[in-house]
């Protein structure tokens, strides 16, 4: 990773991105009091279909989305709060976040933040749900086609999963942490379906070895790694920002080499010690116990990132 | 689900002026609380939808002894609760208020 | 309507596509003259890693030498559920195909949907959702998730999960729900050759604009994605 710019770090930020709040991690990787929010909870958009269910509602169903500055520029935001529902995309929930990709695409080019914490659609209103995540998806590619770059950041305990992983996807660029965790299928999901020789949903190492931001980090599957706090997603994302490309069809070209390439050279592998092997880690079985620093060091030596090819 | 509308009077108003505060998560054991200052100086609201059914009566001990400890004049309080103790209702009511006060 | 049924319907003057163990391609002359890329999957298999950068593949290839509009035709399982596909990065393979065809739709390439079987989650995100105009065939049977791992996620038993879909199209699967919603656009006429059916709708596509939550709001399946979507799109723009 290039040199990170030197920011005047906001208090607090040595806070776990993991244990805060969707809002507090708004409030800390956001330069002091630039966040202005939009359909905040005082104006009660909750949910129309929780009510069915007998679920409590929550005021901003479950999103934060809003403007503010970062490193002195203006950037858009989201931030799910993964506690409520599993950060789970209802109807309202996504809507916030594809109104705020449409505008970034209107106004472009201006950063968009997203801080992914979901176990993807909220089965209540899946459809919704699903909807708004194709809606999503066709409004971040919108946006970065209009020059907006979009970063997501994943670390909290609902990790990005189901459609959330595939938006995740689309983005410019990821931020994780070993906490982050990124698939299309959860663990239970596979182990339900496919049997628990398939997945041990239980075997903690396996999920995090499979999924988690160490491998997607080794991977290719993010551009960067950072320990558990704010200052360093912080750091991250405005680095980030000062280095990843456009999108177009040279991106959609290298994506597809770089995706084929992964699948020629790891295709065969039946675990992810044995991507890091065949990768070039001498001891591969040590990386998931490695601190964030060493592991950070190892993957900039084992991997550097392309920034035009996602 | 049920709801609940608790009104009471407060000896005096809320201190600060901050207008909105916003505390908690909707969970398992959880709530949030929104506070606003939107009524007259000695008129408190607490608005609780709540997935626990039947406590109508510890939410009026916990509301009435949160109005006399803090005197919170002036603030609407609307609650999502996810089933929460009488003391994670307290805890989430006290930091409301403070919030509103400025103290933090 | 089998695949075989449902290509000649669409394409009389000819067609060279295959189905490669579940992976479709290939293209269909139509009346126009133009000739129409086909992609997509068939029966009922699941979307992995190695499918979809086959999928991304022809629609890349294509984007290169052709014109004329993209259909994608669906009768997939969900994701491909495996260790494997995750260990890969499923998710980037997924959404490198969405990326591809929304690309395409955006540049020339109209992507047109065809759900003639099933499809659920991430193959639905992937293939039929990733298109400008979803159509329905009578029988598909699209589906978020099925009630049945619908009812262990939430422990709420079948029953009970059926009698509240009586009152919502908002969670269940179905053809009927996802066009109450806005995904499906309009559900075609089995008894009428597609042909004729994919003729009037290219002669009347609706612009490129996504209006699903739009339509969903008119059919009363989405009451409040639109609005919201617009009011934070525009408080975003009143504040420049």
């Amino acid at each position: 990773m290039s040199a990170t710019m030197q920011t005047a770090a906001a208090p607090g930020t040595a806070t776990s991105w993991y244990e805060a709040s969707a809002r507090a991690r708004v409030r800390l990787l956001l330069d002091p009091d630039s966040f202005v929010e939009f359909i905040g909870p005082e104006k009660r958009e909750v949910s129309p279909h929780l009510k069915l269910f007998d679920l409590p509602e929550q005021f901003d169903d479950g999103i934060v989305v809003g403007q503010g500055r970062l490193g002195g520029s203006g950037v858009l935001i989201a931030a799910q709060e993964g506690r409520f529902m599993g950060g789970a995309f209802g109807e309202v929930h996504g809507a916030k976040l594809a109104g705020l990709l449409r505008a970034a695409r209107d106004i472009g080019p201006i950063p968009v933040l997203i801080l992914f914490d979901t176990g993807g659609v909220r089965l209540q209103e899946a459809n919704a749900g699903e909807l708004a995540i194709a809606e999503i998806m066709r409004a971040l590619i919108e946006a970065r086609s209009a020059g907006a770059k979009v970063i997501g950041l994943i670390g909290g305990r609902a990790g990005c999963y189901g459609g959330g992983g595939l938006i995740a996807g689309c983005c410019s660029a990821l931020v994780v942490s070993e906490q982050g965790r990124i698939a299309v299928s959860g663990p239970e999901v596979i182990e339900t379906n496919r049997g628990v020789e398939e997945f041990d949903s239980r075997d903690r190492a396996l999920v995090w070895r499979t999924m988690g931001g160490k491998h997607r980090r080794l991977l290719g599957a993010a551009e960067a790694f950072v320990d558990d706090s704010v200052q360093a997603f912080r750091e991250a994302a405005l680095a980030l920002l000062g280095e990843v490309g456009g999108f177009g069809l040279d991106t959609l070209r290298k994506e597809q080499a770089r995706l084929q390439a992964r699948l020629r050279d790891f295709g065969g592998c039946a675990d992810a010690v044995d991507i890091w092997t065949a990768q070039g880690v001498t001891d591969a079985a040590a990386v998931p116990a490695l601190p964030a620093d060493q592991f950070i060091d190892l993957a900039n030596q084992i991997r550097q990132v392309s920034h035009d090819a996602r | 689900m049920e709801d609940l509308s608790l009104r009471r009077d407060a000896r005096r108003p809320a201190g600060g002026a901050r207008k909105m505060a916003i505390v908690g998560v909707v969970a398992s054991g959880n709530l949030e609380v929104l506070a606003e200052r939107v009524l007259p100086d000695h008129d408190c609201l607490v608005e609780i939808r709540t997935t626990a059914t039947g406590f109508g009566d510890v939410w009026n001990a916990v509301v009435t002894d949160f109005v006399e400890r803090y005197s919170p004049g002036g603030l609407r309080f609307s609650i999502n609760d996810g089933g929460a103790r009488p003391d994670t209702v307290s805890l989430r009511l006290a930091q409301a208020v403070r919030l509103m006060e400025g103290a933090q | 309507m089998t695949l075989d049924e449902i290509l000649t319907s669409l394409f009389p003057a000819g067609h060279d596509v295959r189905n490669a163990g579940g992976v479709v391609y290939g293209s269909g002359s139509l009346r126009s003259g133009d000739r129409a890329l086909v992609v997509g999957m068939a029966d009922r298999t699941p979307l992995g890693v190695d499918d979809a950068i086959r999928l991304s593949a022809c629609v890349l290839h294509s984007l290169a030498q052709d014109r004329g509009p993209i259909l994608v035709v669906v009768d997939s399982d969900s994701q491909r559920m495996s260790k494997r596909d995750e260990l890969l990065g499923l998710n980037e393979f997924l959404a490198h195909l969405g990326k591809c065809l929304i690309h395409a739709d955006r540049n020339g390439r109209p992507t047109i949907g065809l759900l003639y079987g099933h499809s659920a989650a991430g193959a639905f995100l992937a293939t039929a959702l990733a298109t400008r105009v979803l159509v329905g065939l009578p029988g598909a049977t699209p589906a978020v998730m099925d009630l049945p791992s619908m009812s262990k996620v939430t422990k709420l038993p079948v029953e009970v999960l059926e009698e509240k879909a009586r009152s919502t199209p908002v969670f269940a699967p179905g053809l009927e729900n996802l066009a109450q919603t806005g995904a499906v656009h309009v559900i075609w006429d089995a008894g009428i050759p597609l042909a004729d059916q994919l003729d009037a709708l290219l002669a009347a596509l609706p612009e490129s604009d996504d209006r699903r939550d739009l339509l969903g709001k008119q059919r009363g399946g989405r009451p409040r994605a639109h609005e919201i979507a617009e009011r934070v799109r525009g408080l975003v723009l009143q504040s420049r």
